[in-house]
């Protein structure tokens, strides 16, 4: 039988805000244990939570870079259970009408578009952490965390491979760190994600019964366990066990999936509106005014750099791969004395790139700037360099820095512009090389290469091979 | 010891006495009667005297406030910072709050020392002191009787004259059924008129604090203190600031021409004792010889707030104690197998009867499949009697009836009897759920001698004008300036 798979994401992104969603303590990351948890994180008597508008403001803006309904008013619900490291007994989150309703996100798989639908995008707090290591049968709680605003992102079960759940988790991921409401630090769960999974025949319309796995902290851990999960539903299918409802977590050590609890486990969490909040009511004027601070979004730039730009779709979804590299582009491109893009474009996502990823850096973190880049490649444009010379000069500005021009003179790499001697290197290299003449004369097109290749060498590469080309010909003809 | 905070801040004014020597001579007072009465949990003497100490020096600077070094007693709800703070309950047996409620803040500012923590029903959870883990109030007037609840400690120590005045909290009648039944005065105001910071969540959207005193005019000066906005409570209501002593005024023949009554006719049926229903009637002749007119108003919805309380307060109270687990603080069981076992065995024994007995109620009308039913049927209600209150003050401006529909009842007559318990804030319970402000005044004794209380209901923030008219009754009747004998 021919299966499909079903997955939608429901990823929890931590909010950038400097302060927690419901208190005034810090939420910088790593800090000693319970200290940065006040007397309304850790839920002492008679204390009352009040909104942050930061992170109301950052909802609102993730509303709008996905073209979602915001919920004018929108309600926090209380959602009750027990836990160690959730001081009050339950966690304020949105139920009935989370702030973001619907919007959409368009991926890219290969050469396909797709368009993955949002099902909503609601606010909560996040709980403290419980640590079951290093005390010695107990557990210690670290109530830092407790507080720490999230926005929990909901898909429609819209994907159907794990390549497609990952690219979403990307496009996500770009989206919410491009727009500034996360920080996107995976290692430091400020962006986690849980995939709910099923499978059914192709060509049936009903969903299978979904598992969902809880946690997944990297784009390949996301892959594996999905990829994980699918054959083990198939399997299971097959061999006539019916799939139970169940939350399961990925073990990366095994690349396995296990049961962590099952439908019939699932706590009644008795949601009600919290009696301490108010709705939040979302005026015009305040929806307009983040609008106005919005910077340009991906997609927008992508129809830009395709439109304007004369980019291929693959180059402009490259370069939008993330705020920083967009702004690196086009400060470079900018900054070219002819325009260029496509020549912006092809150094940033080539050696530039290669070299970051080399050095594992971000290009925000890049050891070349984009006004020296922009300085090399204008003296491509100015015919200074070559190609490959420039290459040698980049080489040089990434490993000891430097301005391009300067190096250019102190290395001697500026391209041979004196045509008297290039013509006298021509000579000595023809007389040196009457056999290849000969052959050329005779009708070989490949000698003439030859020719060109070896003044190239006498030149050390510095001579134009445009120029080398005309010259030689001139001089064979 | 009969002194009015009035008199108590003409007298500190005159330099006719310390902060500190009347708060030795209420000290005194508490260490004699407290032991029958049992209407303070926590006295703390020296903690006591220092803040009078205090009081003296900034009066001495020239820096005094007019209630500046006049003593007042707290109930024990409210979190103040190194004073054991319990709520009435072995939960928090061992809890000294690290801060200061706001309430608390206010009257720290003012320079008013505290004179101890007062007795109350468990989490504020009973309408006669009795669910108290650390013991029955008894009544000043009869020490065989209830004090009402859950504010029992404040209304008894102001009744016995252990302290001039007292802070209290009112979520369904809690600060308007004890002063009824000790023959104070109290006021709860409209909901968001004093902030919540501070002060251990009952059902946060009924709670409200509000002072207990012996007069309205003493129940003005200390709303002046407790209230004002708070960034730290989200329900708090940022207006400007009021002086609520401002429309009391002097006596003269007709003080109250003009004011329209409304007497709401679910107010005077069955359940409302004959000596009750006649020293209410007696006090709106009272107020028609004041010059005020009456009015018979309806409030149909009436008798299903007690239904719709009894689903809303410990739905919300049930979600507030949850963070009373033994992990963080307070009491936890000695001994415990696992995780569960922990909060089970924490729970089951840090909570009273009556408190397990509402957070079960409130589980299960929260519980998937019961909420519509339950949850939102009682939120329908709720408008329906706010409805209800506001096609009232279309036709008067304040509501007058019974605060309580007996006076005190003996101890353990109701306690096995949680509805006929419940049914004594039958008169009080729908004011909270509209958020309106309601107070209760003396105005009377029964046959057997004890206090009976009327209630006033204002529209929204008309607490100025609703004292003013209970401060005109005052003037014109001395029930609350009697005093039990002791």
């Amino acid at each position: 039988m021919q299966w499909e798979t079903v997955i939608g994401l429901e990823v929890h992104t931590q909010l950038t805000t400097q302060s927690k969603i419901f208190s005034g303590a810090s939420t910088a990351f790593g800090a000693e244990p319970n200290t940065q948890a006040c007397q309304v994180d850790i839920a002492l008597p008679g204390v009352l939570p009040v909104l942050n508008k930061g992170a109301v403001e950052r909802a609102i803006r993730f509303g709008l870079a996905i073209g979602a309904k915001l919920n004018r008013v929108n309600v926090f619900d209380r959602k009750n259970y027990f836990y160690p490291d959730l001081p009050k007994g339950y966690q304020i989150s949105q139920l009935a009408l989370p702030i973001v309703e619907g919007g959409s996100l368009t991926i890219r798989v290969g050469e396909t578009e797709k368009t993955v639908r949002l099902t909503r995008a609601h606010l909560e707090e996040d709980a403290g952490k419980s640590l079951h290591e290093d005390f010695h049968g107990m557990t210690g709680i670290d109530l830092n965390r407790a507080g720490t605003p999230l926005l929990e992102i909901v898909s429609e079960p819209d994907m159907r491979s794990a390549a497609e759940a990952v690219a979403y988790a990307k496009a996500l991921h770009t989206l919410v760190t491009w727009i500034g409401i996360c920080d996107g630090n995976m290692q430091e769960g400020s962006f986690r994600v849980d995939a709910n999974v099923s499978v059914r025949p192709k060509g049936q319309a009903e969903f299978g019964t979904r598992r969902e796995i809880k946690n997944l902290n990297s784009f390949r851990f996301l892959e594996q366990a999905i990829n994980y999960e699918v054959r083990w539903q198939i399997e299971q299918i097959e061999d006539g066990h019916p799939i139970r409802q169940a939350t399961v977590l990925f073990d990366p050590d095994t690349g396995e999936t296990r049961m962590m609890r099952s439908k019939e486990d699932a706590h009644d969490y008795r949601y009600f509106p919290d009696p301490d909040l108010l709705p939040v009511r979302l005026d015009e004027d305040w929806i307009e005014q983040v609008r106005g601070g919005m910077p340009e979004l991906p997609q927008d730039k992508q129809v830009r750099y395709r439109d304007v730009f004369g980019l291929s779709a693959y180059d402009a979804s490259t370069l939008t791969g993330s705020r920083a590299m967009a702004e690196y582009f086009e400060a470079v491109a900018a900054a070219l004395p002819r325009p260029d893009p496509k020549l912006a474009a092809n150094w940033v996502m080539g050696d530039l790139a290669a070299s970051l990823n080399k050095a594992e850096l971000d290009i925000a973190a890049s050891r070349i700037s984009t006004a020296q880049l922009a300085g090399l490649l204008a003296r491509i444009q100015d015919g200074v360099l070559s190609g490959k010379l420039a290459k040698q000069v980049f080489e040089v500005m990434w490993t000891e820095g430097g301005e391009p021009d300067a190096i250019i003179e102190a290395k001697g790499l500026k391209q041979m512009s004196d045509s008297g001697e290039v013509e006298r290197i021509i000579d000595a290299v023809l007389a040196a090389n009457a056999k290849s003449v000969e052959e050329f004369r005779a009708g070989k097109e490949k000698a003439f290469n030859a020719l060109v290749g070896q003044v190239m060498k006498a030149t050390k590469g510095k001579a134009n091979p445009a120029q080398v080309n005309e010259l030689l010909r001139a001089r064979l003809g | 010891m009969t002194h009015t905070l009035k008199h108590l801040s003409t007298l500190l004014a005159q330099g006719q006495a310390s902060s500190v020597e009347l708060c030795q001579d209420y000290l005194a007072r508490i260490q004699r009667l407290n032991p029958t009465l049992n209407a303070f949990i926590t006295v703390d003497p020296a903690r006591t005297l220092a803040e009078a100490a205090a009081a003296d020096a900034r009066r001495a600077a020239g820096n005094a406030g007019a209630l500046t070094g006049v003593p007042i007693a707290h109930k024990d709800i409210f979190c103040a910072e190194g004073w054991l703070t319990t709520c009435g309950s072995r939960m928090l047996s061992n809890f000294v709050s690290p801060y200061d409620a706001h309430v608390i803040e206010q009257f720290k500012a003012a320079g008013m020392p505290c004179l101890g923590k007062t007795n109350m029903d468990e989490f504020a959870m009973g309408s006669s002191n009795e669910t108290s883990f650390f013991g029955a109030v008894k009544n000043p007037w009869d020490v065989a009787r209830v004090p009402g609840g859950s504010s029992g400690g404040s209304a008894a120590c102001v009744a016995a004259r252990l302290a001039p005045a007292a802070t209290g909290t009112d979520t369904g009648g809690s600060i308007r059924q004890p002063a009824a039944l000790c023959g104070i005065t109290g006021l709860k105001p409209t909901y968001g008129v004093v902030s919540r910071y501070g002060m251990i969540a009952f059902a946060s959207s009924l709670d409200q604090g509000g002072p207990m005193a012996q007069t309205a005019e003493d129940c003005a000066l200390l709303l002046n203190v407790m209230a004002g906005f708070d960034t730290r409570d989200s329900t708090s209501l940022e207006r400007e600031k009021e002086e609520y002593a401002r429309a009391l005024t002097q006596p003269s023949a007709q003080p109250l021409a003009g004011l329209r009554i409304g007497l709401p006719r679910e107010f005077f049926g069955a359940g409302l004792s004959g000596d009750t229903a006649q020293a209410v009637a007696a006090a709106i002749a009272q107020y028609r010889a004041l010059g005020a007119t009456t009015v018979e108003v309806g409030l149909p919805n009436s008798n299903l707030s007690v239904a719709a309380y009894y689903v809303l307060a410990p739905a919300e109270a049930s979600s507030n104690l949850s963070r009373f687990d033994g992990v963080r603080y307070g009491y936890r069981t000695p001994e415990y197998a696992d995780l569960t076992d922990l909060y089970e065995k924490t729970r089951a024994e840090g909570f009273g009867a009556e408190v397990k007995r509402r957070i079960m109620i409130g589980a299960y009308v929260l519980s998937h499949g019961y909420y519509d039913a339950y949850y939102l049927q009682a939120q329908k209600l709720r408008r329906l009697i706010a409805n209800d209150f506001a096609a009232a003050f279309q036709q008067c401006d304040v509501i007058l009836g019974p605060t309580a529909p007996t006076t005190a009842f003996k101890l353990g007559e109701k306690a096995d009897d949680p509805v006929q318990m419940y049914l004594s804030d039958i008169y009080t319970i729908a004011v909270n759920l509209a958020g309106l402000p309601g107070m209760s005044l003396p105005c009377g004794f029964d046959a057997g001698g004890l206090p009976i209380g009327m209630q006033l209901i204002g529209n929204y923030f008309s607490e100025a004008r609703m004292l003013n008219v209970a401060h005109q009754y005052q003037l014109a009747t001395d029930w609350h300036a009697r005093a039990p004998q002791l």
